[in-house]
């Protein structure tokens, strides 16, 4: 990330959970830059795949899970986290991975299928590492959960005070590795934050008809664990959520589970027709988009206008280069397919 | 059993729809369930119109919770029902195989034939359209490799449908896995071939039987799902060259149908087997050592196989087409086998 106030701040011990002029900023260019990250691969998804969509066609394609909207919940948590702290993430990874600062030119290679990106092509858009921020995502639902666990356990055996979070969507919370993983991480009393990004959905089905609690974060009691409920869409309330779970897990005294109710402003996938939606729901949660509605708020609290432009101009500027490096970097040689099947692989 | 009721040209994902209606029409006891089946009709379109014509109590939409929803159908299945359960990807069987193999598999082994486990797990196989490593894969040979799961691949909608058909009707657990390349989903691409006249009425294709989907005489094409569309690419391609090639459609892979891959080898003499699953240990394997144990059936060349590379499915379309069998691959490895021994 690049909000390093954060990370000093707590690595001097003082964990506070109130946000700070230059953590507001970050987090609201790095929405910023999340949602121009997402309006480019938009662009780039849709060439070759009109007028006839077709998923297979086009410089990106397979699969596309966008992130619109739910940008607070990345820069809440991750103003927190340094490059030594763990996380994973989901099949929806974009926002997070900015926010953890995973180099942006290598995943819009990688989103590309190039050589230059994360995996060299390998992986794609559901598959991103960058070791070098602590950062990885899969496609399975709450697959990076019990990872997480490991890699806070990792971090308390070599006598650090580096953190991991796991995300997911609010669906994972009825796999059973949902469950594992928190028991796990609280007997282990393990350093893990587990933040749920309630968009609502599952693909079609709406949580309330798959979720035996209204509330996900009641869940974290049957692990003996705190569980908060954040109600607003808002980066400064996920930032005081997150900001008391990650005191405690680096204070050593264990997980905690976060829920966040946030909105998908796209379908599941690009081209998801979403049907399943009620008439004029997805206008509606547009009305409530938090990068605006954040930056009227900073307005109203006082910062001016041209430091949020700034701050903007140069987070839209960050990602306008990385795509055209992404564009212009060469593809993989075909070949390149058989490299690193085993570690220590050519 | 055939029907000379009126034909209509269906994808594979209508076929599997209309074969659960007519099938849920016919027998109380049938019911579907799975992630997105309800309402949206299945992200492959396996159950369009369900929800509205039967109800949510028997179409099912369930949490991502692939090893309660699995195990549940092993229940239903073990009580007198007949589930279908749609597992969305091939690829998430992990989150649940215990249900798969250690349970449905093995629920008639157990009972001493006491119990029996009627369910059927449709889910969807295969990659080509840049869906990386975890939404691509095939994995026949992982289900066909244990005992107690019968497995079947339609390559196309008639056989889609009378598959489906024989598959809910079968007392034992079948997993029917569908290639998305042949769904026939508007937003993915499909060989337009597997789009076929499909009767309304009620048949059954037999599970355990190959079909020879053309015949001929110079060397025998084995695939199955969308590498039979490969192969038949390949025999109109070889057919122009002068080589007769016979193509092999498995249909099932879990009972394997030897004798009539037998009967082909030992009619052209020359074998090459097409999987888009990972080559080794794997289907091709399966089918060649059919031949092999077999006296009867003597090659006139060594047998081949094409299939995915032992490596995880890459997302780069670069390289994606590169590890893929195509039609161009079959046509070399033919040319290959009929060039004079250096």
């Amino acid at each position: 990330m690049k909000g390093s106030t954060a990370m000093t701040t707590l690595e001097a011990g003082v964990a506070s959970t109130a946000t700070n002029r230059s953590q507001r900023l970050w987090m609201y260019a790095t929405m910023v830059k999340s949602r121009h990250f997402e309006a480019l691969v938009k662009v780039a998804y849709l060439e070759g795949k009109q007028p006839m969509f077709n998923m297979a066609k086009g410089p990106i394609p397979g699969e596309m899970h966008l992130s619109d909207g739910q940008e607070p919940c990345a820069v809440g948590v991750c103003a927190h986290l340094g490059p030594r702290d763990a996380v994973t993430a989901t099949h929806r990874p974009h926002h997070i991975a900015i926010a953890k600062g995973v180099d942006l030119n290598a995943m819009a290679a990688e989103i590309f299928g190039k050589q230059a990106g994360l995996s060299g092509g390998r992986g794609g858009h559901m598959h991103l590492f960058d070791p070098a921020v602590n950062f990885a995502c899969s496609g399975i639902i709450a697959q990076g959960l019990g990872p997480a666990v490991g890699s806070a356990l990792a971090a308390t055996l070599r006598g650090s005070s580096d953190i991991a979070v796991a995300f997911m969507g609010e669906g994972a919370a009825n796999q059973g590795a949902f469950h594992e993983a928190l028991n796990l991480a609280a007997v282990w009393r393990a350093p893990v934050v587990f933040v749920i990004e309630d968009n609502a959905y599952g693909i079609s089905v709406a949580k309330r008809d798959c979720t035996a609690v209204e509330s996900n974060a009641t869940r974290a009691a049957g692990y003996g664990m705190p569980g908060v409920h954040v109600a607003a869409n808002d980066p400064d309330a996920v930032f005081a959520a997150a900001g008391e779970a990650v005191s405690r897990a680096r204070a050593g005294r264990g997980p905690s589970l976060i829920e966040i109710e946030t909105t998908r402003l796209e379908g599941h996938f690009m081209g998801d027709a979403e049907g399943y939606r009620p008439p004029g729901e997805v206008d509606a949660l547009k009305a409530l988009d938090p990068i605006p509605a954040y930056r009227a708020r900073l307005l109203s609290e006082g910062f001016e206008a041209e430091a949020l432009d700034r701050a903007a101009q140069a987070a839209v500027a960050e990602v306008e280069a990385a795509f055209a490096f992404a564009r212009s970097a060469a593809y993989p040689a075909p070949e390149e397919a058989f490299e690193h099947v085993f570690a220590g692989d050519r | 059993m055939t029907t000379t009721a009126p034909s209509r040209r269906l994808t594979i994902a209508r076929a599997m729809s209309e074969a659960l209606a007519q099938e849920m029409a016919r027998d109380p006891g049938v019911l579907v369930l799975g992630e997105d089946i309800g309402k949206l009709g299945g992200v492959f379109g396996t159950t369009q119109g369900l929800l509205d014509q039967f109800g949510a109590d028997r179409v099912r939409d369930t949490p991502i919770s692939e090893t309660a929803f699995i195990g549940a159908a092993v229940g239903l299945a073990a009580s007198g029902m007949r589930p279908v359960a749609e597992l969305m990807f091939v690829d998430f069987f992990g989150v649940c195989m215990d249900a798969i193999y250690n349970l449905a598999a093995k629920q008639s082994y157990f009972s001493g034939g006491k119990v029996r486990c009627p369910m059927v797990i449709m889910t969807s196989v295969g990659g080509g359209y840049g869906d990386a490593g975890q939404h691509s894969q095939c994995l026949y040979a992982t289900f066909a490799h244990l005992p107690g799961l019968k497995v079947v691949i339609p390559s196309n909608a008639r056989d889609a449908k009378g598959l489906m058909l024989a598959a809910i009707r079968d007392d034992n657990p079948v997993v029917f896995m569908f290639h998305k390349a042949l769904q026939g989903m508007g937003w993915l691409g499909t060989v337009q071939r597997s789009i076929t006249d499909v009767p309304e009425g009620d048949y059954t294709t037999p599970i355990g039987e190959a079909a020879v989907v053309r015949a001929g005489t110079d060397v025998t094409l084995v695939g199955l799902g969308l590498t039979v569309h490969l192969a038949l690419d390949a025999a109109a391609s070889l057919a122009k060259q002068g080589v007769s090639a016979e193509v092999i459609d498995l249909r099932t892979i879990s009972p394997l149908d030897r004798a009539t891959i037998r009967a082909s080898a030992a009619k052209t003499g020359r074998l090459v087997v097409v999987d888009d699953d990972y080559l080794s240990f794997g289907v091709a394997a399966e089918v060649i050592a059919s031949i092999c144990e077999h006296g009867g059936a003597t090659l006139k060349c060594p047998p081949m196989r094409i299939a995915h590379p032992d490596i995880p499915v890459p997302f780069t379309p670069v390289m994606e087409h590169f590890v893929l069998p195509n039609a161009e691959k079959i046509v070399a490895a033919v040319q290959a086998m009929f060039e004079p021994a250096a």
